[in-house]
């Protein structure tokens, strides 16, 4: 009888069947893709690539092989290549033929690297990194032998790399970020980071694994920052300590994806309920509102509930949630000292903020004040497992981040992992310089049970007037996305090889790769460095990738993100003409016209050259002043930018 | 048998012949990739030599309270969970599954016994190590199991919840005690086994605390 009631009430009050808005992913995973079913091997493995060229790969030698690569620096045309077993440097002069000129045997993982000046500085956190550079590793659990923290090279000869100091940190460094304040020449900045537990105080005078409330100098809850003097390195200290995370308490939420968007505005046309609870919007699923509806009519005593009667029951149906949830908690109930240390800190000097990805946050920090970042915003994401690393785009309007589900060891590519699991999210920054969540993007093609696979690290690659990034899956190969709509990330290119071995998970695969003038470099765990170029396809023409070789950087730290500059080229022109027609926004004839006038003009020189400019300039200021939105901004900059300045 | 299992028992045999005589292995010329490849599965193998009996305890046991968490997170779609708690038990069920057959593998490539486990029902059995299994940090008694079990809806969250927090504290416990050993965890493996559980299971109890302080008053 009560059943009967209830399955008219819910066929009168939703017509269609109620689903929660969590269960739909918002990205198809592809099942028709040739890095699909790619035959195994360390170095013989089936590869598939797509709009990319392999420019290079070069085996790791005899000292560092079977020994886990990691992460990358570069300092003009030399590669830095961490490795559990210490840091490799590669002459790229001639990227088809990279050159092995130091092989330094210094064990400490992860062996993080970075660059600045004549200085380089790698990250130790394993317990085998001894002071000495041995390669015995340290058994005592208390040792003055042991380093965990930063060491300093001096690299003035890139080929006779100098251990001038280190500096031991609580926790040690799993990762670090370097920080160049550009209104501080005299002194550099080392954001240190990493989760693992503290040491003795007995080997490190002072670190506390208290918790803060019992000692207020406990090494949880905080990050190191060390300040560097460039005139002396062997001075390098820590300078603050700070407290990021106090007073964080964004609940685990994650924002709606277009999808779920889409299905809310759905489920309220056709009439489903949809409640707001704890600031947020939630379709509620069947099994949810009929008990809530049976209640209802049993105590208002219907048996035959009207449209009347349902429309009473939409109404009472927020207090009656309110009463059952109570009202959200109030601050002070929640514990809130937020995460324990941040995985990896994207700095942005130039924009003066900082990504951090840290354990179940996702950080804006400031850091105008280099030794005293300060957290303007956090995100929390039920989906995300562990934030592990961050990237702005260019003018710094949208940031990524990457959830690490599983620490990279584990293979969670498969078909039964969730395409919101271990992915990225991405966000805009508003004016307020508050992050509002967009969207998720994984690796769009199932990787097997012997490949570890996860977002791992990437960096921009400076296409003009789009977000593009390559990233690192580890064994899922290489992925090349654009993000200039971060409601909607499409992949453009990609590389990708079997899994090491074909019966067992082997570490393997792409730890990090980056854009570094003109070339896409990647470090391999298990097969070394390999070296890519971008090849034209319809996602990215031959004149968009040109105008990315015209910036040009003398250093690169992926985690102290540089701003790409884009020199005035006829290539940047042609690049903006292109997406221009892409977007369809000037007319074929247009685009024609333009492109025989940039030709021209190029093949000729002084006054005539500048006429020529003048000319298309005109053109181009009566096409702008005819658009708007984002093909009004790239006429501009093709425009009073470009041609301009070409035109000079 | 495939070329490369066979490549790897001579490398390994090389290996300990080697090590039996020099007390520093210096690796012959790898002239090309096949020498390489050996020195590669080489080095494998000896890295995998590198561990302690603290390192073989802390496996086989955390495989057993690994496994209790999966029983845990399997109450949870029968028992009226909420989303947000299906969605944790569920990326508990698979990131604990991951990592017992990390563990596993573990065991067997160093020749240990390896722990099995065997979930029948809402039964846990486990074979092999980790016999002591219920004395571990954090594991819930087979009354908590039982009261898990008939929870349902709101009650249930609640208790999964407080249970877990205790059960990923005894993890977190296990690992810190181990990493206080002398001699325990000099391996890389075992490093990023014991420190990827570690930070894992820390983050999860800072979001099941949040979860927790969110539901409804118990009334």
């Amino acid at each position: 009888m009560q059943l009967g009631r209830v399955l008219v009430a819910v066929l009168l009050i939703a017509a269609a069947p109620l689903v929660s808005a969590q269960d739909r992913p918002s990205q198809e995973m592809v099942m028709d893709d040739p890095r699909i079913g790619l035959g195994a091997g360390l170095f013989d493995a089936e590869e598939a690539i797509w709009n990319l060229r392999k420019v290079a790969n070069e085996r790791p030698s005899e000292s560092f092989v079977g020994v886990t690569n990691s992460d990358l620096a570069f300092k003009d045309n030399y590669v830095i290549q961490g490795n559990y077993n210490g840091i490799m440097v590669w002459d790229i002069t001639d990227p088809a033929s990279p050159s092995l000129e130091v092989e330094y045997v210094c064990p400490a993982s992860q062996s993080d690297v970075s660059v600045y000046e004549n200085l380089l500085f790698v990250s130790g956190e394993g317990f085998g990194g001894r002071l000495d550079c041995g390669t015995e590793g340290i058994e005592e659990r208390v040792s003055a032998h042991r380093l965990r923290g930063i060491r300093i090279f001096d690299i003035t000869d890139i080929k006779n790399p100098v251990y001038v100091h280190n500096v031991q940190t609580c926790r040690g460094s799993h990762t670090h970020s370097v920080l160049k304040d550009p209104k501080d020449d005299e002194n550099v900045y080392i954001y240190v980071s990493g989760s693992a537990p503290v040491r003795p105080a007995e080997e490190l005078p002072g670190c506390s694994a208290m918790s803060p409330d019992e000692d207020p100098e406990s090494a949880l809850f905080r990050i190191e920052v060390i300040k560097v003097p460039l005139a002396d390195p062997t001075q390098a200290a820590i300078v603050s300590s700070p407290r990021i995370f106090e007073d964080l308490a964004e609940p685990p939420q994650h924002g709606p994806t277009q999808a779920e968007r889409q299905e809310l505005a759905e489920a309220k046309a056709r009439g489903a309920f949809v409640v707001t609870l704890f600031g947020r919007e939630i379709l509620l699923p069947d099994r949810y509102v009929e008990p809530i509806i049976a209640e209802y009519f049993e105590a208002e005593e219907i048996e035959e509930p009207t449209a009347d009667d349902t429309t009473a029951f939409r109404e009472a149906l927020p207090g009656m949630l309110a009463e059952r949830f109570g009202p959200p908690p109030a601050d002070d109930e929640v514990e809130q000292r937020g995460p324990d240390q941040c995985h990896d800190i994207t700095l942005y000097p130039e924009i003066g903020l900082a990504g951090g990805a840290c354990e179940g946050y996702g950080l804006l920090l400031d850091i105008s004040d280099p030794a005293n970042p300060i957290r303007i915003d956090a995100v929390a994401d039920s989906n995300f497992s562990y934030w592990h690393s961050a990237t702005f785009n260019n003018d710094g309007s949208k940031i990524l981040f990457t959830d690490e589900w599983g620490g990279g060891g584990q293979p969670k590519c498969r078909e039964s992992d969730p395409m919101e699991w271990g992915a990225n999210a991405y966000f805009t920054i508003d004016r307020d310089l508050k992050m509002n969540f967009k969207s998720y993007f994984k690796l769009p093609v199932p990787q097997t049970n012997e490949e570890n696979c996860v977002a791992h690290n990437g960096s921009l690659i400076p296409i003009p007037g789009r977000d593009i990034f390559v990233q690192a899956w580890y064994q899922g190969g290489i992925s090349v996305t654009d993000w200039t709509d971060p409601s909607n990330v499409v992949e453009i290119a990609y590389h990708d090889r079997g899994p090491v071995s074909p019966e067992r998970m082997q570490m393997g695969g792409s730890w990090s790769v980056y854009w570094y003038n003109g070339l896409i470099v990647s470090s391999e765990i298990a097969r070394g460095l390999d070296i890519f170029e971008l090849v034209p396809s319809d996602h990215l023409t031959e004149n968009e990738i040109a105008a990315s070789k015209t910036v040009r950087l003398d250093y690169l730290n992926a985690q102290g993100q540089p701003t790409y500059e884009w020199p005035p080229s006829f290539a940047l022109a042609r690049a903006y003409l292109d997406q221009l027609e892409r977007g369809q926004g000037l007319s074929g004839e247009q685009i024609e016209v333009l492109r025989q006038g940039l030709d021209e003009a190029e093949g000729m020189s002084g006054d005539a050259m500048i006429m020529r400019l003048m000319d298309l300039l005109d053109e181009i200021e009566d096409a702008a002043t005819a658009s708007d939105g984002a093909d009004h901004l790239k006429l501009k900059k093709l425009g009073s930018s470009i041609l301009h300045k070409l035109g000079q | 048998m495939n070329m490369q299992l066979q490549v790897r028992k001579i490398t390994l045999l090389l290996f300990v012949l080697c090590v039996s005589i020099l007390p520093q292995v210096s690796w012959a010329q790898a002239d090309d990739t096949t020498s390489l490849e050996e020195l590669y599965w080489a080095r494998q193998d000896s890295a995998r030599a590198k561990f302690s009996q603290a390192d073989v305890d802390f496996m086989s046991g955390m495989i057993g309270h690994h496994a209790q968490a999966l029983v845990m997170s399997g109450f949870a779609p029968k028992n009226g969970a909420s989303a947000s708690v299906q969605i944790l038990a569920a990326r508990i069920i698979n990131a604990q599954n991951d990592e017992i057959n990390t563990m596993q593998r573990w065991l067997r490539d160093r020749g240990q016994t390896v722990t099995e486990v065997e979930i029948q029902g809402n039964t846990l059995i486990i074979h092999g190590g980790g016999h002591h299994a219920m004395h571990m940090p954090g594991m819930l008694t087979q009354d908590e199991m039982k009261e898990l079990e008939l929870a349902r809806g709101v009650g249930f969250d609640r208790l999964f919840l407080m249970y877990m927090i205790k059960h990923h504290m005894g993890a977190v416990t296990m690992v810190r005690d181990l990493l206080a050993i002398d001699g325990a965890v000099t391996g890389d493996d075992t490093y990023k086994i014991a420190t990827d559980i570690h930070v894992d299971q820390v983050t999860e109890i800072a979001r099941m605390e949040q979860m927790l302080a969110q539901l409804p008053d118990a009334n």
